[in-house]
Formats: C-alpha cells, structure tokens, sequence
C-alpha cells in the first residue's frame, strides 16, 4: 500500500467540507499560553548533506577509545552474520506483524525468541518485547498493580541495587498512575540489601530485584524473594540476559520464583550505538499472562493441520480493550529482537555462558591489577559477575579524563547516583578485552596515578 | 431469538440478576449478550469482599473476538464468585443463567437502573430491528 500524503487541494477540499478556514484553526481550543512556537536548544533543519557531514565529524570525535564502562549497556563482541541476516530486506522493520498470511517467517523468528528468552528466565511466557530495560521496569511494576488483586497498596520497594535510572524512568512513567518507587536500604559493606533493617510490616505490591547488582555485586535474591512473597508483594527481577547463562534464572528464585522478569536485551547483539536503540525483554508466570503487555506470537495450526505462527491473546491490547488496554506498546524493537534471536541461535547456550564466564574473568583480572594501584581498592566484598565498583583515595573525574586522554572510557563515575559512596568509579571488562588491552588500562592509571601523586 | 427468563432483572448493559431467598443477587451476562460475544475463552473475576457500586466495572468476559467489562447492575459486598469459570468460561455460552452465573452480591441498598422482562425484551426488539 502506498503511502500518499494529502496535496494542497485534498486538504482544501476537507477543509470547506467541514467549514473550517485553516487547520491551524482546528487547534483553537488550545489555550495560547500552552502552545509553543519554537524549542530551546533545537536547532535549525539542516540538508541531507550538512547533516551528513556534522554526523562524521562527531562519529570522528568518538575516535576508537577502549570502552571499560558498563553501568547497563555492554560491548560484546556480536558475530558478522546477526546484522548481515537481521538487516536483509525481509526483516528490516520495527514492527511486530500482524498480518499472519504475510509475515509467518517474522512471526516464527518472535517466537523462538519469546522460546529462548523463557528459558533464560526460568519462566513460562514472554511478550514480543519492550523498548528498553527501563520502560520495561516501569511495565512490569504497572502489571504486578494489575495481577496482584490482593495488595492494597501501589508501593514498589526497590532492592538497592536496581539500576537508578530505572527507577526514574517507572518513576516517570508510572508515577503519575499513582505508583510509588522506594530504595530499601544497602548494607555499606556489601554493596547489597541490608536485611536487618527490613521493615516486615511493609505491604508492597511489589518487590524489584536487580541480578546482578547495578555496583556489580550479587544479592542473596532466595532470600529477599521469600521474604517478597510472605509479605504478599509480587517479586520483578531485573536481569542482565548475558549473566543468566551461568546464574540461577529468576524463575527459580526462593521458594516460588520470581513472577515477572525483565531487563535490557541490549548485550543480546545490540551495538552499544551511543545508547539505543535497544529492547526490553520480559517473562512471566502462565498465570499473569492476561496482565503481560505487549504482543504474545503463539504456534498453532492451520485448516490443514500445517503449524503456523500467530498474534495470539489480543484481547489484552489496545485494539481491543480501548482505553483497558494493558498497554499503549504494540510496536516495538522488532529489529532489535531479530538480532538478538539470530545471536543466541548463532551462540547457543554454552556459547553465551562462554561470554558470560570470559567477561567475569576479564573483569577479575582488571581489578586485580587495578587494585595493585596505591589507592585503589575495591569498594565491596563478596563475589561479583563482571562489574566492580572501585574506591579511590581521590576524585574520579580527573582521573577519568586522563584516562580518556590516553584512549581509555575508564567507567562509570559512580558520584552521580550515589555521593555516599564516595570517591568510587564501577569498572567492566567484557570478552572483547584482551590481556594487552587489560594490562594497557592498568599501567595508564598506574601513571596517572603516580604522576598525581609525586 | 434469545432466551429469556421470566424471573429475572435486566440491564441495559446486557446482565441479569436474581433475587435470591437469603437476600443475596445473582448476576451473570444475558443469552443475548453471550451469543454477542461469542465462544468465551476467559473470564476475569473480582475478589471475594470486594464492595461494587452500582454501575461500576466488577468483571470481564474474553471471547475470541472481543473483551467486555461486566458492570454491577446494583451495589454491594461480593459474596461469591464463580471460580468454575475459571476453567470453563464457556459455561456462560453454554447455561448463561444457571451455571454460566459470574457474581452474587450482598446487595447494600444502591439500586441501579433495573428492566423488566418486557423492558429488556423491548430494548432487545431495538436493536435487533
């Protein structure tokens, strides 16, 4: 079907049809002082060719810097064949399709991705995606409100270690729904939850669970979930996919598991691209699934007993339901999750839980090192998956411009979210470093060190 | 045609209800509005103590090709759901004013706006006309 926008004449003629002089005048009950006639900070259009040439010279200024920051997007190293397939004419679109006698090779692709992300998560249904960890966040606490009929309340505790941008995304999306978005309380020393200081008469409608920590760490997420549960607050977990190759699925948290689960899909074969586009994952228990937003593609068959893929369970959509709707989200990441379904097809299971273990590694051996540094220690304890936060024994930010001098993206300036932590900085090395890159890294902030301190 | 009852309330909305002898009512969806919607496939339930008003959205019937909220035709405190539908929401297709009921309410005094049998018939002959 063409698109055709309307001539001149088109929109004269629906113009004197409904007796209306211009559109503008359409737009008159809008009360003046809310209509704006420019935007602070937007710029002028630019040609093809001027926008061309200002997008080299930023991508220019990236230059081709060691990236050692992680913080909730991860540079892994994504084989040739995902965007090669997943940009073939066939798959180029965002949009989940509907149109099951015309996409039915789409369709299979969400599908097995939905198959392979439900394993991943021990759980038993995924939707077709969501725009990104974040909004995903925000979704999945604004189910539980939906699912969890018995709690009383619209309060969302938060283990500390769940993202801080996360927070203020659900924050600002669901806030306004009358949800509300509280950290529980870290323990100094581990970085964790702080579990002598629960306070067991809250009633949350849910509790969100960040696996692996956002400093890196690994929270005791049997416990805190079994305690989630007594109190009848439905259990979120957020979930880094890379990390759930080789740590226990949240499916199979405590007693009962979690009930929902969701996250960022980025490390799944997404380029980091100055921060998007991404996509959301999320899975749930069989019993929720009226609540799930988004597109569910199921398996069937057809008149003649062939199977065939399907939009299935769409009376929870806004199609349908109208202003019920569990969700606005229709289309999504659809590209997204094209690439991610051919890399973990490419990877397979142990191939990811190869990425998984080889950046946990890298990440020790970058600590190690840089915890050699006089001052430079290590923030927590305990085991973590592959990030670590770091203390210094002076500000972060020099040191990260020096470091960035040298062609080194340092890490994550943890000042920003969390000032009591004082002078810390949240390193990761992934499967793309090598020894050499590693140890290049170390000697350039034992010299930045040094030099600072002689 | 569509089948109904003679002892029943209806309302515009497409419920009926029955007075029950311990004072309680009975609500499900009418013949008419089951045909409407076709096989059904979920029903969503409220929970049980769950005070409605009259008028208010209490429960929602799936089918296959649509989703409806069923709305309470008098207020009051929910005594009892039907957790057979649960399993089988075609009951409602199949015995919509026996065991395809969805509700009883312990009703507080809040009357909607209630039909007759002839009312409803009349309504009926409406929009089927």
């Amino acid at each position: 079907m063409p698109f055709i926008p309307h001539t001149d004449d088109d929109t004269r003629e629906m113009l004197e049809a409904i007796g209306a002089k211009s559109i503008d005048e359409l737009f008159d009950e809008i009360p003046p002082e809310l209509k704006i006639d420019s935007l602070d900070g937007i710029p002028e259009a630019m040609s093809e060719m001027e926008i061309t040439r200002l997008m080299r010279d930023r991508a220019a200024r990236d230059g081709a810097a060691q990236c050692f920051i992680g913080a909730g997007a991860y540079e892994h190293h994504i084989p040739q064949a995902v965007w090669d397939i997943a940009t073939r004419g066939e798959y180029y679109s965002a949009y989940t399709p509907y149109q099951a006698e015309a996409s039915q090779g789409t369709l299979q692709t969400i599908y097995e991705y939905q198959s392979m992300i439900t394993e991943l998560t021990g759980l038993d249904v995924s939707n077709a995606s969501l725009y990104d960890g974040a909004s995903g966040l925000a979704e999945a606490a604004l189910m539980a409100v939906r699912s969890n009929r018995k709690a009383k309340s619209r309060d969302v505790l938060l283990a500390p270690g769940v993202n801080p941008t996360y927070c203020k995304v659900a924050t600002a999306i669901a806030g306004s729904q009358g949800l509300a978005f509280d950290y529980l309380p870290m323990d100094a020393a581990t970085g964790n939850l702080d579990f002598g200081a629960l306070d067991d008469s809250a009633e949350p409608v849910a509790v969100v669970i960040q696996q692996p920590t956002f400093l890196g760490t690994l929270e005791d997420v049997d416990r805190l979930t079994d305690w989630a549960h007594a109190r009848g607050a439905f259990v979120i977990a957020v979930a880094n996919p890379t990390s759930l190759a080789v740590l226990k699925a949240p499916g199979h948290w405590g007693e009962q598991g979690a009930d929902i689960a969701c996250g960022d899909g980025q490390p799944l074969g997404v380029p980091l691209s100055s921060g998007g586009p991404y996509f959301g994952y999320m899975t749930c228990k069989q019993q929720h699934v009226r609540q799930m937003p988004g597109r569910i593609i199921g398996r069937t068959t057809d008149l003649e007993g062939k199977p065939g893929f399907t939009l299935t369970l769409q009376a929870r959509e806004q199609h349908i339901r109208r202003s019920k709707a569990t969700s606005n989200i229709c289309t999504n990441q659809g590209l997204m999750v094209t690439a991610a379904t051919i890399y973990m097809s490419l990877l397979g299971s142990d191939g990811l839980a190869a990425v998984a273990r080889q950046s946990a590694s890298n990440t020790a051996k970058l600590v190690a090192g840089l915890t050699s540094i006089d001052g430079v220690e290590r923030l927590f304890g305990g085991p973590a998956f592959h990030e670590v936060a770091l203390k210094f024994d002076r500000p972060v930010a020099p040191v990260l411009e020096a470091l960035a001098a040298r062609g080194i993206l340092g890490g994550y300036d943890l000042g920003v979210d969390f000032p009591d932590l004082g002078d810390a900085l949240l390193v990761c090395a992934t499967e793309t470093k090598t020894g050499a890159d590693i140890d290049a890294y170390v000697e350039a902030m034992r010299e930045i060190f040094s030099a600072a301190s002689a | 045609m569509s089948e109904l009852p003679g002892d029943l309330q209806y309302t515009s909305d497409h419920e009926w209800l029955r007075r029950e002898d311990d004072g309680s009512v009975t609500i499900g969806i009418t013949d008419h509005a089951q045909a409407a919607l076709g096989d059904l496939v979920y029903v969503e339930l409220p929970e049980v103590n769950q005070e409605v008003e009259a008028g208010s959205d209490m429960a929602v019937v799936e089918s296959v090709k649509a989703a409806s909220d069923v709305y309470a035709p008098i207020g009051g405190t929910v005594v009892a759901v039907n957790d057979a539908l649960s399993d089988d929401p075609e009951a409602i297709n199949n015995d919509p004013y026996g065991d395809g009921w969805i509700v009883r309410l312990e009703p507080s005094g809040d009357e909607g706006e209630l039909l007759s049998p002839d009312a409803y018939q009349a309504l009926l002959d409406d929009i089927e006309s």
